[in-house]
């Protein structure tokens, strides 16, 4: 597989310095032949996403499918604008000139998809690094793995295999690609792998964006919709891939004087949604495989949080389900407040004050996405100015994904840099200055031999005042 | 030193977690202190850089004061519009709602400065900390050690030291500094050190700006204003700290046929701006050391480049202060043509046709500046089409770091991220987008149980499709 790789790395390189891929005509070519895959392939995506995840046809058409169909539309509609150099204005001091950022490919791209929205998480980066004129390596999760070949076929016969490839495999494969040299990477996934991804790049200097996870928190206040806010957690956290999501809601923190209102109302929501024997919902996605189900059925044994279920905690080995599970009066220092969940388990941590809640989720590292119900607006704003995540939602959740306007990322542990619309152009394209003069004027005072004259001027040019410079003008230098 | 180091990043944690830097007010007063600095203490900072680095008080004026002065108050001027959130639009996706960009601070930042223009490159990554909110640990360079102390003497004097702190030494020190939890991580220097930073920032999680170097080319074409251009040339090489610049031009590419023309206006032109001594020249600045020295001195010594000096080679070891130098046709595998010469050294390589200089570019690492002298506007086209580097010149060199409306950084081996103007306030910014809704426009068709009607109606709310929401919403 190094031979794979190396093979890949040096093959697309020939091809992009060919300059082939820089041409509208190609990336746009590229982008329509995305399209044609997931509008005309969208049956076989939705039988391989549920042979990976048992995710529900509604889940991978609107998630997935839409998802990507949505990002090549707009880079398509957008790709002459996005492409065009931005005029910049220039200053005095280089008098007479003009400026432009010019955006450029950065060569050649890797990346390195996950399991949980395996087709999203593989064609949305590739759509950005195809928009910006890069050549593409993609490596799809093997964990995702009736996707991950679905994808190597699809792209095979649909896209320019000279500069988009897919290299399918595990760990193995993922490291001999890491060590070939890439002008950018995008990795999604684990904190633990983002940091191999990171020093393997540091090797070549290359630039990386990583789209991490995290503890996503929901701030509940009282004083506001309960039903509506019940049900927009739960779609965020069990419509969601039953919570194997990055996004998800991960725990929750609310008043003890509320908690049981919203554990009855999350109840009541829950009931309507799945009925009352989610195990055998259609609606609710299974856990991608058995050492993750293992993990979160330890998480749920363990003796301090098996007596705090206040909803679910069935589960299903056979099938890999587990039902939307809720854990209330968790504390803090528990087993389930430690690592990110990834799963359909929702812990509940109870304050006294509502304010609490920035203390709290400031202890942790910086999540993914932070989200807050309420109709208050102080509390809007305290919570907005003092808790960084990479995004936030005012009553709502995981929703921001698809607002193609804002950019999606991290920060902190969660990640580094950011895609989606323009953002994912901008993410794999340098942003090159360039600076026009003509030989008409030029300013002797930059010269030696250097004169107190000359600095006199060069002072006013400096600080733009034209009376100094006037006078300056007046005296020999 | 790692107990200091681990204290100091401590301490700053601490203030930083108390809220104080994030306001507008200690910001501008930082901001103001720093300005300060730059104002009342011009003087002593000429002075410390004419004993580490010969600089003479017009470059050190130039380059360094007024470039600081420029960015403080830029920054003082701009702060309040860069602190405040970008609304964007929001699409029929999360209908009703609306959307901002909030600009936020990362949080304990670490800028490591370099020596060759330690002033500026040490303070203006630090106001752009300090503008987008930070504290943070600047760790200057050690080889330009007067201006070191200088600096770390008038940070603690001025700034608030409990946010904004000094850390002066070596490789230790630096080491030290790299084992802490760092929000970002600015370098400027070389590739080598740019490597190990960023190996020690991916144990944290840790996004890093390099701002590093390269093989900076100028192409100069015939049937241009040949005297104009070599002022430029020379102002860019030797009237930039000796040629000691990440910008400089690196080398120089022309034609066969025009390279002697070209060597003449060079050696005209700098007769008149340093006379015919250029070692003994107040103008130019100094090597920055004896083992800079040595290694320049060793690039001009190998074989196959003595022999093709065609202007300078002398030097004054015990001034560390070697001529302006220009070598003709170089080889390819000569020491001088393959790593960054960062000293008052030329070469000029000769082409057939100028579009193989172009060719002769593209099979080299990325530089931190490309250049090129032409008034032909094909090759100007092709040039700024094929050679990716960090920035371009055309007709000119170095001056596009004075344009802060132009974002300036590397790529590839020359670097990552950028700064300058408002580029600097967002490379210190965590940009976190905040969707706000409502209570109302709850679409059902989010929630199980799933229906196809349902499906019809979000996939065409998700492209967008007015039409399609309509007739799903009508049950068509």
């Amino acid at each position: 597989m190094a031979v794979e790789a190396e093979a890949a790395a040096r093959e697309l390189r020939a091809t992009y310095a060919t300059g082939k891929t820089k041409s509208f005509e190609w990336r746009s070519s590229q982008l329509k032949a995305i399209q044609k895959i997931v509008s005309l392939h969208s049956d076989e995506i939705v039988e391989a996403l549920r042979s990976d995840l048992q995710k529900p046809e509604f889940e991978s058409v609107v998630h997935e499918i839409s998802g990507v169909s949505a990002s090549c539309k707009l880079a398509l509609k957008e790709l002459n604008r996005w492409m065009k150099p931005q005029k910049v204005k220039t200053s005095l001091i280089t008098f007479p000139s003009s400026a432009k950022i010019v955006s450029e490919p950065f060569g050649v791209v890797l990346v390195i998809s996950a399991w949980n929205f395996p087709l999203l998480l593989s064609l949305d980066p590739v759509v950005g690094a195809i928009a910006a004129g890069n050549a593409v390596v993609l490596k799809p999760s093997e964990s995702s793995p009736a996707t991950s070949s679905l994808l190597a076929k699809l792209v095979g016969k649909y896209m320019d295999a000279s500069a988009v490839r897919v290299v399918e495999g595990a760990v193995a494969e993922t490291a001999a690609l890491l060590e070939q040299k890439w002008d950018k990477i995008l990795y999604t996934g684990g904190g633990k792998v983002g940091r191999i991804v990171l020093s393997a790049a540091a090797k070549h200097l290359t630039p990386v964006i990583l789209e991490l996870g995290g503890k996503c928190p929901v701030v509940v206040d009282s004083a506001v919709n309960l039903k509506v806010a019940a049900r927009r957690i739960i779609a965020g956290k069990w419509c969601a891939n039953s919570g194997q999501t990055c996004i998800s809601p991960d725990y929750i923190i609310t008043t003890k004087d509320f908690a049981p209102q919203l554990v009855n109302a999350l109840s009541a929501q829950l009931d309507k949604f799945f009925g009352k024997e989610p195990l055998r919902s259609k609606e609710l996605s299974s856990i991608v495989n058995i050492h993750h189900f293992n993990r979160l059925v330890k998480l749920l044994d363990d003796d301090e949080v098996s007596r705090k279920i206040v909803r679910g905690g069935e589960r299903d080995q056979s099938n890999l389900k587990i039902a939307p599970t809720i854990i209330s009066g968790v504390s803090t220092d528990s087993l389930l407040m430690d690592e990110e969940i990834f799963g359909p388990i929702l812990p509940i941590i109870t304050v006294d004050q509502i304010e609490e809640c920035v203390g709290v989720i400031n202890a942790k590292e910086k999540p993914l996405a932070a989200y807050l119900f309420t109709n208050d607006k102080k509390l809007e704003d305290k919570f907005v100015r003092n808790i960084s995540a990479g995004a936030m939602i005012i009553n709502d959740t995981v929703i921001h994904f698809f607002e193609a306007g804002l950019p999606f990322g991290g920060v902190g542990g969660s990640g580094m840099g950011a895609y989606h619309g323009k953002f994912s152009f901008d993410a794999f394209s340098h942003k090159k200055a360039l600076l026009k003069r003509s030989f008409a004027v030029d300013i002797s005072a930059r010269y030696p031999p250097y004169t107190p004259g000359k600095r006199r001027f060069l002072r006013a040019v400096v600080q733009g005042n034209l009376l100094d410079i006037l006078r300056s003008l007046y005296s020999c230098w | 030193m790692a107990v200091c180091v681990e204290t100091a990043a401590a301490e700053l944690r601490d203030v930083y977690s108390s809220g104080k830097t994030r306001t507008c007010e200690w910001r501008v007063s930082q901001l103001k202190a720093m300005l300060k600095i730059a104002i009342h203490h011009e003087k002593e900072i000429i002075e410390a850089l004419n004993s580490d680095l010969g600089k003479h008080e017009h470059e050190a004026f130039l380059h360094e004061i007024a470039a600081v002065r420029s960015a403080c108050r830029m920054a003082l001027k701009q702060l309040h519009r860069w602190m405040k959130p970008e609304k964007v639009k929001t699409s029929m996706t999360t209908f009703p709602s609306s959307a901002e960009i909030v600009s936020e601070p990362y949080g304990v930042v670490l800028v490591i400065s370099t020596w060759n223009y330690p002033i500026l490159l040490s303070l203006e990554p630090v106001i752009a900390a300090i503008s987008a909110g930070n504290a943070v640990v600047l760790k200057p360079s050690e080889v330009a050690a007067a201006t070191s102390s200088t600096m770390s003497k008038l940070l603690g004097q001025y700034m608030d030291v409990s946010a904004v702190k000094v850390v002066e030494g070596g490789i230790q020190e630096t080491s030290a500094l790299l084992e802490q939890k760092w929000d970002k991580i600015f370098y400027t220097g070389n590739s080598k050190v740019g490597r190990v930073v960023l190996t020690a920032a991916a144990k944290h999680l840790t996004p890093v700006i390099l701002e590093l170097g390269g093989k900076c080319p100028a192409i100069v074409d015939s049937d241009i204003n040949l005297t104009v251009a070599v002022r430029r040339i020379i102002s860019g090489k030797w009237g930039c700290n000796s040629g000691q610049t990440c910008v400089s031009p690196d080398y120089i590419i022309t034609t066969k046929d025009y390279a002697s023309q070209l060597v003449d206006a060079l050696s005209s032109e700098l007769e008149r701006f340093y006379g015919k001594d250029p070692v003994n020249s107040k103008d130019m600045s100094k090597i920055i050391n004896s083992r800079h020295f040595e290694r320049l001195s060793k690039l001009l010594d190998e074989d196959k480049v003595s022999g093709k000096i065609v202007i300078g080679g002398q030097w004054d070891k015990a001034n560390l202060k070697i001529a302006p130098t220009v070598i003709l046709d170089a080889p390819e595998d000569s020491l001088i043509m393959n790593e960054e010469i960062f000293g008052p050294l030329l070469p000029i390589i000769t082409v057939n046709n100028i579009k193989d200089g172009i060719n002769l570019i593209t099979s080299k690492e990325k530089p931190l500046a490309a250049y090129i002298f032409t008034n032909d506007k094909k090759l100007k086209e092709e040039f700024v089409q094929r050679v990716s580097a960090g920035g371009i010149g055309v007709n000119e060199v170095t001056l596009h770091l004075a344009e802060d409306t132009l974002p300036f950084g590397g790529v590839g081996e020359s670097g990552m991220g950028s700064y300058h103007g408002k580029f600097s306030f967002d490379a210190f910014s965590h940009k976190k987008p905040v969707l706000y809704r409502g209570f109302n426009g709850e679409i059902s068709a989010r929630y199980p149980p799933y229906s196809p009607r349902k499906l019809k109606f979000l996939k065409a709310v998700l492209s967008g499709d007015i039409i399609g929401i309509i007739r799903a919403l009508l049950g068509w």
